[in-house]
């Protein structure tokens, strides 16, 4: 247990990266999982058919082959572009970057059906009552659609951040300096891997903890008015 | 009961088609509204009736024929696709919000206290200051005796206080004219008489409104003309008092004689 406080600084700079990295990832996959459900409900059928394949590729493939795929394969399709065009020598590209690229392109599939799924349980009615009343698009989507969204989305987007804040721990593949990598970096030089590891779970417990408390409150919040007394 | 002698017509609508794929739902049905009418739309289900009131506010959009609103014609024009749109939505917008709807399944926000459901779009939409939308959603909801249900949720209480709510937030916004479809159809029978009576109300302080309904109980005392719809086209209307005790159409006769049992 000494090591690890003589390690503290090592672990909670890897919890930072780790919980950046989440927060980064999880605001890029609500972006996209937008973006995704808006092209899968809109009425043109090319919209359609690009987010349909963006769902079925990422769902389809693990994790961790989509981000080393989009991190080296990212890097040498930069390099090859600079050279063939003499833009730019060569680039090497950030793992935290990468990292957030990648953890965010892959949930941001799974935020597409979970908006999807949260915009089609609002009745219609709903919102023909907004343009009844002489509202503007964006107005209904603030006032009614945004708020009854959230409130359909919340399970599923509660299962979707823990995962994703558990799947940052693939980072470390990658080389970034996250929780994991800090952590296996310290067990090994101390040869206390175990004493290490065990750190990390409770540490990722912490974390998920906290989020529930906080999702919660959201779920509390969203729930006003259709809270079963 | 209001009369509808000498004033300009508060809605006028002139040969409104409307087809579904294959099924024309609308033939050319003409409407006139006066200030201070209350007309009543009777027809089988399938009729059309709710169709032509939701071709009004373009909540559907008419393949073609004309709505005109205290003498202001919605403009239309011909969409990418070759289908009608609307050439200005700022002014169907407008437009919209002059013609308060209740609907059928009441559409109250449930993510919003009643007294929210009222003043949302007089913040929103007519840009009133809070304090006068709250004012005005006050008085509005104590006139159909919701003022002690202000701060309750949609889901909390009965259809008909739900409906009534929905009637004060389309009546808050002052509307010229007042669109029902099927307002009662969704209650149960010992809720309907709360709501027909606050549209009683309604009716008898000279408010303009289109109610497509199948209380014909209603159609005969409040309103001051009926329209029997028969497969997308008028097929009689008149005076309650001529409909009724003397109906020509034996369509109409029908239709009444099955809506008696």
């Amino acid at each position: 247990m000494d090591s690890i406080w003589e390690y503290r600084n090592l672990l909670l700079a890897g919890t930072a990266v780790t919980v950046q990295l989440a927060l980064a990832s999880l605001a890029l996959s609500v972006v996209l999982g937008l973006v995704g459900a808006a092209a899968k409900l809109a009425a043109n059928p090319a919209s359609q058919k690009i987010a349909g394949a963006y769902t079925t590729l990422v769902r389809g493939v693990p994790d961790l082959v989509l981000m080393m795929l989009l991190f080296y394969g990212g890097q040498q399709i930069a390099n090859d572009l600079g050279s063939l065009t003499g833009l730019w020598d060569y680039v090497e590209i950030n793992q935290f970057i990468a990292g957030v690229w990648s953890i965010g392109f892959v949930f941001g599939a799974y935020m597409t059906e979970t908006f999807r799924g949260a915009i089609l349980a609002i009745p219609r009615g709903q919102i023909e009552a907004g343009i009844a009343c002489g509202m503007r698009p964006f107005l209904i989507f603030r006032r009614i659609t945004w708020p009854q969204m959230i409130r359909h989305a919340l399970p599923s987007f509660t299962n979707n951040w823990l995962v994703l804040i558990k799947a940052t721990a693939l980072v470390s593949v990658i080389g970034l300096h996250d929780l994991v990598w800090n952590a296996s970096t310290a067990g090994r030089s101390v040869r206390e891997p175990f004493t290490f590891m065990f750190a990390v779970l409770v540490i990722y417990l912490i974390l998920t903890a906290c989020s529930d408390v906080g999702l919660r409150w959201l779920e509390r919040r969203y729930n006003v008015g259709v809270d079963r007394a | 009961m209001a009369s509808s002698i000498e004033t300009a017509p508060a809605l006028k609508v002139h040969d409104l088609h409307k087809r579904f794929g294959e099924v024309e739902v609308l033939k050319g049905v003409h409407l006139d509204a006066h200030v201070g009418d209350v007309i009543s739309m009777l027809g089988a289900s399938g009729s059309g009736k709710s169709t032509f009131l939701r071709c009004i506010n373009l909540l559907e959009t008419p393949d073609s024929g004309s709505i005109t609103v205290q003498g202001e014609t919605i403009g239309m024009t011909v969409g990418r696709s070759g289908s009608p749109v609307p050439a200005d939505m700022d002014q169907v917008i407008r437009l919209r919000a002059r013609l308060g709807m209740v609907f059928q399944s009441f559409n109250l926000w449930q993510h919003m206290t009643v007294l929210e459901n009222v003043t949302e779009a007089l913040v929103h939409v007519l840009k009133m200051s809070k304090t006068e939308a709250h004012e005005r959603a006050c008085e509005t909801l104590e006139k159909v005796g919701m003022l002690d249900r202000k701060d309750y949720y949609p889901a909390h209480i009965s259809g008909g206080q739900q409906q009534r709510a929905a009637i004060a937030r389309a009546l808050a916004m002052e509307p010229d004219v007042m669109l029902f479809d099927e307002p009662t159809s969704a209650l149960d029978p010992e809720l309907v008489g709360e709501v027909l009576k606050v549209m009683r109300t309604l009716a008898d302080e000279g408010r303009t409104m289109i109610v497509v309904t199948h209380e014909i109980g209603f159609a005969r005392d409040v309103s001051n003309k009926v329209i029997f719809l028969h497969e997308g086209a008028i097929e009689t209307q008149g005076p309650p008092a001529e409909m009724f005790d003397n109906p020509v159409s034996p369509r109409f006769r029908q239709f009444l004689a099955n809506a008696i049992h």
